[in-house]
């Protein structure tokens, strides 16, 4: 064979040819999918990490969108729709770009009998949001949780991730105030 | 006691040994021995008691889900509510299906699954044939409690072009999420959310494109998926309907033809256990629309203005004018056909007869040129069972997804489950790549090199002596002679004594029509050569029975020239195709589900075709249309019906003396066939490969599952789903050719060149391009030259 041929890459005939695709690159160019990266190597690709996979996605991105899905599904060798069918199971995993600011009004059974709903409903009507969804200056996003395991603290609210306990309908308003800085 | 008994020791006494596989149980008070393993719920049925079922399904694994099979079972501990579809039965089991207990728990499941099902059984396709109705009428409670409103979803969302899914109807049985992952391995389907709103869907944007998505509409239990060719079309309670055999592939699966007014409506599988297990593919099961849509429905005789209509006597005496002025002209072997591996075994052997005896011509060939030579047929040959039951199938053919889909699927369940090895012999990534043990991606021609290397290794060759071998042997690139792929089928059987062949023949009954006699006598020439022969001017009459050499047959120069070098050319042909439109006489033939007959498989299998509805216009079957043209040329064949052809393939072909009528009634699965002993083997085949330059690239044709033929072209349902021409080139080669994927590039070669999109595909060896064969918008075989033993072309960017 001559030299040419070699350069073609091709061999006559014979062993398998395979170029390693590596790690897919993102065409986006977005860096933040080498942050899903750091965490795929960490557990080595395996599928029954897909939950962890895409707690990191989430926490990376702030929401799940169809493109981070794919790219968790290539790159644990996983079935797109099956990866999209556990990420619209657990109730934490969002599909939509979340607010500025995460209030999570906690509606167990204690936190209800304290009245949670008066806070959900206080908060739903001061910052024009609906339970699940995000204002429409994209400030705020409303959320309830079934129990948040502080029954003690009840009536809990989550601020960005910090839980509040003993709340009441203006106290919210007021530490929501103060964290979207007052704007209302 | 069978296998393991030695014949030396003969047992000591009389007593009958106990069966070690048998399990003492008693199902509703009577007793029953059932097999070690075995779940109640199938255990159950051999005893006679059916237990109601939504989520079982005897060719999948038993995933315990829908709760309908509750039974109560007494294992020694007392009776306990069992899921009968998950559990297998132990010794002294006592099963109770029709218990007070048992028929609360059955009444309780209904109850749930019908709380949300919204009994629009006056509008669903399903209500006549459902699970859900006949079982909710005969365990059902017939009173919900359940007076809230149910869930409401969107009424029927389109998940793929050929499926609709309503979820308000669906009991997330999860039948067609199971089968799409674990039968078809196309898990394009899952459940997504969860409790209440729990529904099947796709990846958004991500359709449920696969070949086999018409399985999934007909083991649902319910009306929540729907296939679009039969929405709204009939009422089950109107549907006339006959087994048959599809023969849009040569894997033969069984099949259930049903019509209504006449017009045929709906395929749907059977479950025979050598072939099919129940499953089809779309295009078989689709397939039937191109019977009703743009038939020749009256002979044609071409006149001053064209092909002009006429009456079946006019234009068989034209018919039998033109093969009597072709015989007077240069005599019998002036007279060529090529066919008959469209029909039935009875028109092959019918056409045979006609041929052979009465014209005397030695150039019959059923085969366009695009598969393997007949001889292959004459090697050790193994079943569809034998394939499933070996430890190594070596693949050293076409693309199974592609070509022979439901093959796919046995080869896939035999990987999977039996772990099977398969060794794998590709010019580009099949369907079964992913799955192969050993995989090697050759360039064409190189298929030799690849076989002797795979039996140097060592790895290899111990898994090779390891137990039964299978090979899959058939034409994987229609841009290559099929020399290369011969010499290394030779070459492995010659390193594997005892390996067998299963020959991966492609179109319907091709073997069938190769065994009864279209095959050439010796000195008579193959389709190339009778077409080499028409374009040098040397045929004088060429009769085309369903063969369209211009779409099918690889080299489209030399059918274009050979349709203009002969003089005289019959067609008999269903549809009016490229080819047809050539020639001097059209006669009209009846499709499939239009006569009745039998047909061959790959592995010779014969099974019955059966008859649903009248033929198109006037047409009539090719047999017919072979006795009729015999007896214009003063020869009587003695047909008088189809059962008088069956009658005389059985006295007269050798092999098929087993395939009486009376065994095809007896058998459900079909007789197998033998190939006759004049099938002779090939010679051992020597190909010399020439180099490759290295600004060229090796061209792949192949065949895709959808394309521009008959079938597909003629059913409104699928032709849209041909992927069109492209070329496809490893994305190495498409930088090097300097484009984006996506652009227009020039291929050319010593042929011709055309212009087509490139894609870059990784599934593509370096320096070889590949794109399908016989694609809406184009044809490559303008670029292919029979004779060479592979095909180079250039790709240039415009």
């Amino acid at each position: 064979m001559s030299d040419t041929a070699l350069e073609a890459g091709a061999s006559a005939s014979g062993s398998r040819h395979t170029v390693d695709p590596g790690r897919p690159e993102h065409p986006s160019g977005d860096d933040r999918f080498a942050l899903v990266d750091t965490h795929l190597r960490r557990v080595h690709d395996a599928q029954d990490q897909l939950i962890e996979t895409l707690h990191v996605a989430q926490d990376v991105f702030g929401f799940l969108s169809d493109d981070v899905l794919l790219y968790v599904a290539r790159a644990l060798r996983l079935p797109p729709s099956m990866v999209y069918g556990v990420a619209t199971f657990y109730h934490l995993f969002t599909f939509e770009p979340p607010g500025e600011h995460t209030c999570t009004v906690c509606t167990g059974t204690a936190c209800f009998v304290k009245g949670a709903d008066d806070i959900v409903a206080d908060v739903a009507t001061a910052h024009g949001v609906h339970v699940g969804d995000t204002s429409a200056d994209g400030r705020l996003t409303l959320r309830t949780a079934r129990c948040l395991g502080s029954c003690g603290l009840a009536p809990v609210v989550v601020l960005d991730g910090v839980v509040h306990g003993h709340q009441s309908p203006s106290g919210a308003l007021a530490l929501l105030d103060g964290e979207l800085g007052g704007v209302r | 006691m069978t296998a393991t008994e030695n014949a030396g020791t003969p047992p000591t006494d009389d007593a009958p040994v106990p069966d070690p596989n048998a399990v003492q149980i008693t199902v509703n008070g009577v007793a029953h021995t059932a097999r070690k393993g075995q779940l109640v719920i199938e255990a159950a049925a051999d005893a006679g008691v059916y237990i109601p079922r939504f989520c079982y399904h005897e060719r999948m694994t038993p995933v315990g889900k829908c709760r309908m099979c509750l039974v109560e079972a007494d294992s020694g501990r007392g009776p306990a509510v069992t899921v009968s579809c998950m559990v297998p039965v132990m010794p002294d089991m006592k099963v109770e299906t029709e218990s007070p207990m048992a028929k609360r728990m059955q009444e309780g499941v209904l109850e749930l699954l019908l709380a949300n099902h919204p009994l629009d059984c006056p509008v669903c396709d399903k209500g006549g044939e459902c699970p859900l109705q006949d079982q909710t009428m005969t365990h059902g409670p017939g009173e919900s409690r359940f007076v809230e409103e149910k869930r409401h979803y969107e009424k029927p969302i389109p998940i793929s072009d050929l499926v609709f899914l309503d979820r308000e109807r669906c009991i997330l049985c999860d039948r067609c999420t199971r089968f799409a992952d674990e039968v078809a391995g196309d898990a394009l389907i899952h459940f997504i959310s969860r409790g209440n709103t729990t529904q099947v869907m796709t990846f958004p944007d991500e359709p449920f494109a696969s070949y086999f998505s018409g399985n999934t509409v007909q083991i649902c239990p319910v009306g929540a998926l729907t296939a679009k060719p039969y929405r709204f079309k009939a009422r089950p309670w109107d549907l006339e309907e006959i087994e048959s055999t599809c023969t849009t592939c040569a894997v033969g699966c069984r099949t259930v033809v049903q019509s209504s007014r006449d017009e045929l409506l709906r395929s749907q599988g059977v479950d025979s256990d050598p072939v099919n297990w129940g499953w089809m593919c779309d295009k078989g099961r689709f397939g039937f629309e191109a019977v009703r849509t743009e038939r020749v429905t009256e002979p044609l005789v071409r006149t001053a203005h064209g092909l002009e209509p006429t009456g079946w006597n006019a234009a068989l005496r034209s018919a039998v004018q033109l093969i009597e002025d072709g015989k007077l002209a240069a005599g019998p072997s002036a007279v060529a056909v090529i066919g008959g591996a469209r029909g039935s075994n009875e028109d092959a052997f019918a056409w045979a007869r006609l041929a052979h005896d009465v014209i005397d011509t030695p150039h019959v060939y059923a085969q366009m040129g695009d598969g393997l030579p007949v001889g292959m047929l004459a090697m050790p040959r193994a079943t569809i069972d034998d394939t499933a039951a070996a430890s190594t199938i070596v693949l050293l053919g076409p693309d199974l997804k592609e070509e022979l889909p439901v093959l796919y699927l046995r080869v896939r369940d035999a990987v999977q489950k039996r772990r099977v090895r398969i060794v794998e012999f590709t010019p580009r990534e099949s369907g079964l790549t992913s799955l192969a043990w050993k995989s090697a991606v050759y360039e064409p021609g190189g298929q030799v090199e690849a076989v002797r290397a795979a039996l140097a290794d060592p790895e290899i060759a111990d898994q090779l002596a390891a137990g039964p071998v299978v090979v899959i042997a058939g034409r994987s690139n229609l841009a290559e002679s099929s020399g290369a792929t011969v010499q290394a089928v030779q070459t492995l059987l010659a390193g594997v004594p005892g390996a067998t062949v299963l020959p991966a023949f492609r179109r319907g009954n091709v073997v069938g029509a190769l065994q009864v006699g279209m095959r050439p006598r010796p000195g008579g020439l193959d389709t190339r050569g009778i077409l080499q022969a028409a374009a040098d001017g040397k045929i004088e009459c060429l009769v085309l029975v369903g063969a369209d050499p211009l779409a099918d047959f690889p080299d489209t120069d030399l059918a274009r020239r050979a349709l203009a070098g002969a003089r005289r050319i019959v067609s008999v042909d269903t549809h009016l195709s490229a080819s047809a439109q050539h020639a001097d006489v059209v006669l009209p033939a009846a499709a499939f589900g239009e006569k009745s007959g039998t047909t061959t498989n790959l592995e010779g299998r014969v099974t019955t075709l059966g008859r649903k509805v009248t033929a198109a216009g006037t047409s009539r079957p090719d047999w017919m249309i072979a006795t009729a043209i015999a007896r214009g040329l003063g020869t009587d064949l003695g047909f008088r019906s189809v059962d008088d052809v069956t009658d005389a393939i059985a006295r007269m072909v050798d092999g098929y003396e087993g395939v009486t009528r009376d065994a095809l009634a007896d058998s459900a699965d079909g007789v197998l066939s033998a190939p006759p002993a004049t099938i002779a083997a090939i010679d051992p085949v020597e190909v010399e490969v020439p180099v490759r330059n290295s600004y060229d690239y090796r061209l792949v044709v192949t065949r895709k599952l959808y394309d521009a033929g008959v079938t597909v072209s003629n059913s409104p349902s699928l032709a849209h789903l041909a992927p069109g021409q492209r070329v496809h080139l490893h994305p190495l080669d498409v930088e090097r050719v300097g484009v984006q994927p996506g652009a227009d590039v020039r291929v050319s070669s010593s042929r011709s060149a055309a212009v087509m999109r490139v894609e870059a595909d990784p599934t593509v060896l370096r320096g070889t391009a590949w794109i399908a064969f016989n694609q809406p918008g184009g044809n490559v075989g303008d670029l292919i030259d029979s004779t060479a033993i592979v095909t180079d072309v250039r790709i240039e960017n415009l």
